[in-house]
């Protein structure tokens, strides 16, 4: 596998995780955790577990992005802290 | 408290790492698992359970047992979101929105007005409520088929491509939430109502649990599904790939179905009626 590309989606995993923490907006944390899922879930392909990139990306990428989306429209978009 | 918490996840996050340094190495051919324990599913699966997708096999018929409490882990916690978010004491609340739906015109209609609930003329609409949008309703309406095709083709095509039950009822489910976000939570109700939801989960775990008890009855351990041959009319080493297709079907239900009640619940606060 190209290890460039691989290092550039290891990156891209890092920086989507700690800007979900930092955002203050938790919409755009959820939609950064639907993203971090989704570059794990290429992760997961790259090293050839392709169910695993497969649950990654309908569970991680897709429903969790979803029930996120639906508590944040129940409570409140902004945090406290 | 905002430090100790830092502080608490370093020391956490540094015991994990030191943990992790006595993990043999990736890829390591010497360690347990590269050296017994791989191998065997490799040499046997096929010839065991006539199974192509090795994960598959592992995941359904090695490690039943396994599957089967993940399974029990996914019910409880829909179980749980019910008991948690639900409520059943009806809110009044302070106005509902109509549409007329010949001139367009949007009535507000305060608590202790007439509620025109069974006219045809009138259609409810949320609180929060965002325009009718034609483009978003159509493309929805011709998109989730074949999404839901998709999710049956992944469970049922489970053992030979990667896929499975669980995947192919997360499919599932998000095409109904789908369904839901495009139109609003209360038709979603009326199709697939909060009964049946509740009724799916339970029956997928019993259609796993009842196939393992199904093979104790055919003198064999339990989820030996090779003990199905006579039931199902085949040779031991195909009745358990029909096995795991059957439990996979009951897991596919089960997720499906909790996926639903979680969505319900959270994007209705509990009350199921307007939402998301």
């Amino acid at each position: 596998m190209i290890w460039q590309i691989e290092l550039i989606i290891l990156v891209i995993v890092v920086i989507c995780g700690l800007s979900a923490l930092a955002v203050k907006d938790l919409l755009g944390a959820a939609v950064l955790f639907g993203a971090y899922s989704f570059m794990m879930c290429l992760l997961w392909a790259i090293m050839g577990a392709v169910d695993v990139a497969f649950t990654e990306a309908s569970v991680g990428a897709g429903i969790s992005t979803v029930l996120f989306l639906a508590a944040v429209f129940r409570t409140t978009r902004r945090t406290k802290d | 408290m905002k430090a100790m918490g830092l502080v608490l996840v370093v020391i956490l996050g540094g015991m994990l790492i030191f943990g992790s340094l006595d993990f043999p190495l990736w890829g390591d051919p010497h360690s347990p698992a590269s050296s017994h324990v791989s191998p065997y599913y490799i040499e046997h699966t096929l010839a065991d359970t006539s199974v192509p997708n090795i994960v598959t096999a592992v995941l359904a018929d090695y490690r039943g047992y396994d599957t089967m409490f993940e399974t029990i882990v996914i019910f409880t916690a829909g179980i749980a979101c019910i008991f948690l978010l639900r409520t059943f004491t009806s809110v009044e609340p302070v106005s509902r929105l109509y549409r007329h739906i010949p001139t367009g015109i949007t009535l507000r209609i305060k608590k202790g007005g007439k509620v025109p609930e069974d006219s045809s003329d009138f259609e409810r609409l949320d609180a929060a409520w965002v325009p009718y949008d034609l483009i978003v309703k159509s493309t929805c309406r011709r998109i989730i088929p074949f999404i839901q095709i998709f999710a049956l083709y992944v469970i049922a095509h489970g053992h030979h491509s990667p896929g499975g039950g669980f995947q192919g009822g997360v499919i599932l489910g998000a095409s109904l939430i789908l369904f839901a976000i495009a139109f609003d939570l209360r038709s979603a109700i009326r199709r697939i109502s909060e009964r049946l939801t509740a009724f799916l989960c339970a029956l997928g775990v019993l259609i796993y649990a009842g196939t393992g008890a199904l093979s104790m009855l055919y003198k064999a351990n339990y989820l030996d599904y090779g003990a199905l041959a006579g039931l199902l009319g085949v040779d031991p080493v195909s009745a358990r790939s029909h096995g795991i297709l059957i439990v996979e079907i009951g897991v596919g239900i089960a997720v499906m179905a909790v996926m639903v009640i979680l969505y319900y619940n959270l994007a209705s606060a509990g009350r199921q009626d307007e939402g998301l």
